[in-house]
């Protein structure tokens, strides 16, 4: 906002304290008894509609939009500072924890939720009301002024930033009147609007003005802000956001339940869902294997998927990678984590098959060394659990502690602690399923027990103790991460973000720019030609837009023909100002 | 993927080693610049008074200002940051010493790019270098068309601040990128980044030069002895802020636009434009403070002092942003290569 808003915002600010001088003013003549009273009354009575009209300068002036914006910076850093629910709620959970005594006081102060906070949003949505209060004035200011010619010519143009002048020879053939057309001519050209005065009198002048387009941009800058603020709340009322994870072999349907996390936008409804389907067929990953420093870092994930746009379309073999999402059923489909999934069996005490299947594990490192919870409610006589480390690649330190030295699986080996009692699943309560809570429950097997700790090769298998079972490790395979998105909000996002742009640059980098030129006769037949440029707001190119001004003109008028003696920049002036008087 | 260039990424390290060296000496030669331009100017000014003193005494007009540090005026740089005056040895070593190792690091950076088979700005220490070698590149364009030599030692200053950090704080050898980072928005988005901070680590350096030259002005008008004499080769206060303003707008936008591009790589990467990761948090608040500062050119009794410490707050937030936010906070944007 430039100094349009200076002026107009500054003036309404200052009109209350206008009111009060007045009325100081109006006191002071009323003689020693007016004075008198006047520490009672100098406060100017607003009522309830002024104090809004007071209210709405103050909100809509430029001192408040600033401190807004400056409040808005600060506001959003503590967002950085501690964990946010909407990004990260196992994070935040972990944190109360940890915090018992200030976690839930910041709690209380939205400090894991800031960017929907209420003192955040009462930051933005008050710059906003500002700005629309600031912007609509403005437009239609801004409406009139492009509908309207030139300002009239200044009486005194040497008075102006950039001023010059010339001096054309008796026997040119350039008359006041013909000077002043072809000025009017080369501005027009020049892309400016003109519009030439007194062409019949003694003095004709021509008045020009440019670059409407620095107040179209701004305005369209600040509107389109709201249009990215709009597409942002659209995106958050209907769209949503789910995360899925699918092992190789295994498909995924886009139905509510098939999601392990599904995040909704306030105004989802479950038919936005459609009902497309993906398969994981293989998963690929390459490890850079030639450099020494940066050995095991991941060069390349690929995942070969085929996808179905509906229960009975046909299917589609289609290839997801990170950076390149898929387009499906109105949604997107992301690579976002990648994993490994050894298959486990287990066995219960009576002998059956309690589990049997691929089980996620989590990955913590470069080198894959990931943690892996598995539950087997099912077991009988007990409930059993296990809880250990996956390693793709393990070796063993001298004190015997393993731990995963590659990400590709040269010697997969599953390390586990198993567990027997009630998990606490039959509650119905839902559990995170990456957690086992072994507070109630008896341990079996780990290093400190004499039993020892469970250690698993592939196609191995180990008896749990007290006869509750055996558990195997028969295979492994893969697993993606898939974010599922629909953000229907997004294309006005980008629309309006490039508009904003557009309009930015507009307000930056274009000059406003006013110019006069007039001409005259002076009384030895001369014509004496003069003009002046003002520029509306900052504008550090006028000095170059005088010259080049001055060059049109010179080579319009004085082209081939011999530069009179006084067209220097200031002996010009001189006789032209004599022309004036 | 081609086979990283071990040789030529050893050659490469050792360009930038050299280059940081070459841009040392030239701080140096800038430095002693600004103590001994200002010391010349000093003398001259004063064999001109001394030349003067009899001729107005004889005159008897009551002219002041003819000494140049008389009551109330404060001698500034020329307006129009033109090259002219006498000639400043130290100054023109300390450009021709940051040409050749702008030269150098060029090197050094286009054969990491080489040994690499990618755009050389895909960790911490690649950031850096490129980022000096853009900030370097800028300053010595800027100096083709004005005498901003005044600006040298802050800017080569900063030059070697980034090259040491490179070489010290981030070193990392030679490398493919993650998959993360292999998208063309990495070659768009950064690179807009990098120039971006690169003027505004300019305009950084003529703020701060803004608040001493405005402080020393006010110290003149009230009378008081001048303390800060290498200012004399600087410009004005008003001249410096409507500079840096110039530099800002361009930075502003081109901001704006990393901001942009780095969304639309973040709907591409992680399926959202914006979720307020730590990067994009302080990203939102370095465009919020530069949007405050463009709006307090614009606010009565915002110009010039507070304006300048808003430009000055907005550069720290860049530097935040890179440093402490890249290393220290976890976010989606952990590429530090630490």
């Amino acid at each position: 906002m430039s100094e349009t808003a200076k002026t107009s915002g500054g003036l309404e600010q200052d009109r209350p304290d206008a009111d009060a001088a007045a009325e100081l003013a109006r006191q002071a003549e009323a003689g020693p008894a007016g004075r008198a009273a006047a520490p009672d009354v100098t406060l100017p009575v607003l009522g309830f509609a002024g104090m809004l009209r007071w209210a709405w300068t103050q909100l809509t002036s430029m001192r408040t939009a600033l401190f807004l914006l400056l409040l808005l910076a600060v506001a959003a850093v503590p967002g950085s500072l501690f964990p946010q629910r909407p990004a990260n709620p196992a994070v935040v959970t972990q944190y109360l924890k940890d915090n018992p005594d200030t976690g839930p006081w910041l709690d209380k102060l939205q400090l894991f939720d800031v960017y929907s906070s209420v003192w955040f949003s009462a930051i933005y949505l008050l710059l906003f009301i500002s700005l629309i209060g600031c912007v609509l004035p403005r437009a239609g200011h801004h409406w009139k002024a492009m509908r309207s010619q030139p300002p009239r010519t200044p009486r005194r143009l040497s008075r102006l930033p950039e001023y010059g002048a010339l001096a054309l020879a008796a026997d040119s053939p350039v008359t006041a009147s013909s000077a002043v057309e072809d000025a009017a001519r080369l501005l027009k050209r020049r892309g400016y609007r003109v519009q030439v005065r007194g062409a019949d009198t003694a003095l004709p002048s021509v008045g020009a003005e440019r670059g409407f387009l620095k107040e179209t941009g701004n305005l369209i800058f600040h509107i389109s802000l709201i249009g990215v603020l709009v597409s942002v709340a659209v995106g958050g009322l209907f769209g949503y956001r789910g995360q899925k994870i699918i092992v190789e072999g295994d498909s995924f349907v886009n139905t509510l339940v098939g999601y392990d996390n599904f995040s909704p936008g306030t105004n989802f409804s479950e038919n936005q869902l459609e009902p497309f389907s993906l398969q994981l067929d293989k998963f690929e990953v390459v490890f850079d294997r030639e450099s020494k420093t940066h050995y095991g870092q991941p060069l390349d994930f690929t995942a070969g998927m085929t996808t179905r746009d509906a229960a009975g379309a046909e299917p589609k073999q289609q290839t997801l990678k990170v950076n390149e999402p898929l387009s499906i059923g109105g949604a997107n489909v992301y690579l976002v984590g990648n994993g490994y999934a050894p298959v486990v069996t287990v066995r219960d005490g009576d002998g059956n098959i309690a589990h049997q299947g691929p089980v996620v594990a989590v990955p913590t490192d470069g080198a894959y060394t990931s943690t892996l919870v598995l539950k087997v409610p099912d077991a009988r006589p007990e409930q059993l659990g296990f809880v250990g480390l996956f390693l793709p690649t393990a070796l063993e330190n001298e004190q015997g502690v393993a731990f995963g030295s590659d990400p590709d699986p040269f010697n997969p080996r599953l390390y586990l602690n198993s567990y027997a009692g009630d998990l606490g699943l039959d509650e119905g309560e839902p559990k995170n399923v990456y957690v086992l809570d072994t507070a109630g429950l008896r341990v079996l097997n780990d290093r400190t027990q004499e039993s020892g700790g469970i250690v698993l090769g592939p196609g191995e298998t180990f008896t749990l103790p007290d006869g509750l079972g055996t558990i195997s490790f028969d295979g492994l395979k893969r697993y993606v991460a898939l974010d599922i998105t629909a953000d229907p909000g997004e294309t006005g996002a980008l629309v309006f973000s490039s508009l904003a742009l557009a309009g930015l640059c507009a307000s930056l980098f274009v000059g406003r720019r006013r110019v006069w030129v007039r001409a005259g006769t002076h009384p030895d037949g001369r014509t004496m030609v003069e003009w002046a440029l003002l520029a509306r707001g900052e504008d550090h190119r006028l000095a170059a837009e005088a010259a080049a001004l001055r060059k049109l003109l010179e080579k319009e008028w004085l082209a081939g023909s011999a530069r009179p003696a006084d067209n220097g920049k200031n002996g010009g002036a001189g006789s032209a100002g004599a022309t004036n008087s | 993927m081609p086979s990283i260039d071990e040789t030529l990424g050893q050659y490469s390290e050792l360009f930038i080693l050299l280059a940081a060296m070459t841009f040392t000496v030239a701080l140096i030669a800038f430095c002693w610049d600004l103590a001994t331009a200002s010391r010349t100017l000093q003398a001259v000014e004063d064999r001109l008074a001394r030349q003067q003193v009899p001729a107005e005494a004889a005159v008897g007009a009551g002219r002041t200002g003819g000494g140049g540090a008389a009551e109330g005026a404060v001698e500034t740089a020329d307006e129009s940051l033109e090259y002219a005056g006498q000639r400043r040895p130290a100054a023109r070593i300390g450009v021709a010493l940051s040409a050749l190792g702008t030269l150098i690091l060029a090197a050094g950076v286009i054969s990491r790019g080489l040994a690499a088979h990618r755009v050389p700005w895909g960790n911490m220490y690649e950031f850096c270098t490129t980022g000096a070698l853009v900030v370097a590149a800028v300053f010595l364009l800027a100096l083709t068309r004005k005498d901003m030599r005044f600006l040298g030692s802050f800017v080569i200053g900063l030059v070697v601040i980034m090259l040491c950090a490179a070489a010290i704080a981030f070193p990392t050898p030679v490398a493919h990128l993650v998959p993360a980072l292999q998208s063309y928005w990495l070659i768009i988005h950064v690179s807009v980044a990098v120039i971006a901070s690169a003027l505004f680590t300019l305009t950084f350096a003529m703020s701060v030069l803004q608040l001493l030259q405005a402080r020393r002005e006010a110290t003149a008008m009230a009378g008081r002895p001048d303390r800060l004499a290498f200012l004399r080769v600087v410009p004005s206060a008003l001249t410096l802020e409507n500079v840096a303003y110039r530099i800002n707008t361009v930075a502003f936008v081109l901001w704006t636009f990393t901001v942009m591009a780095g969304a639309i790589w973040a709907e591409k990467a992680w399926g959202r434009y914006w979720g307020w990761d730590t990067k994009e948090v302080w990203s939102f608040v370095i465009w919020v403070v530069y949007a405050g500062y463009l709006h307090a050119r614009a606010t009565r009794g915002w110009t010039g002092t507070r304006a300048a410490w808003l430009s000055i707050v907005g550069y720290l937030c860049v530097i935040f942003n890179f440093t402490i936010v890249n290393v220290f906070f976890s976010g989606l944007h952990s590429y530090s290569g630490l």
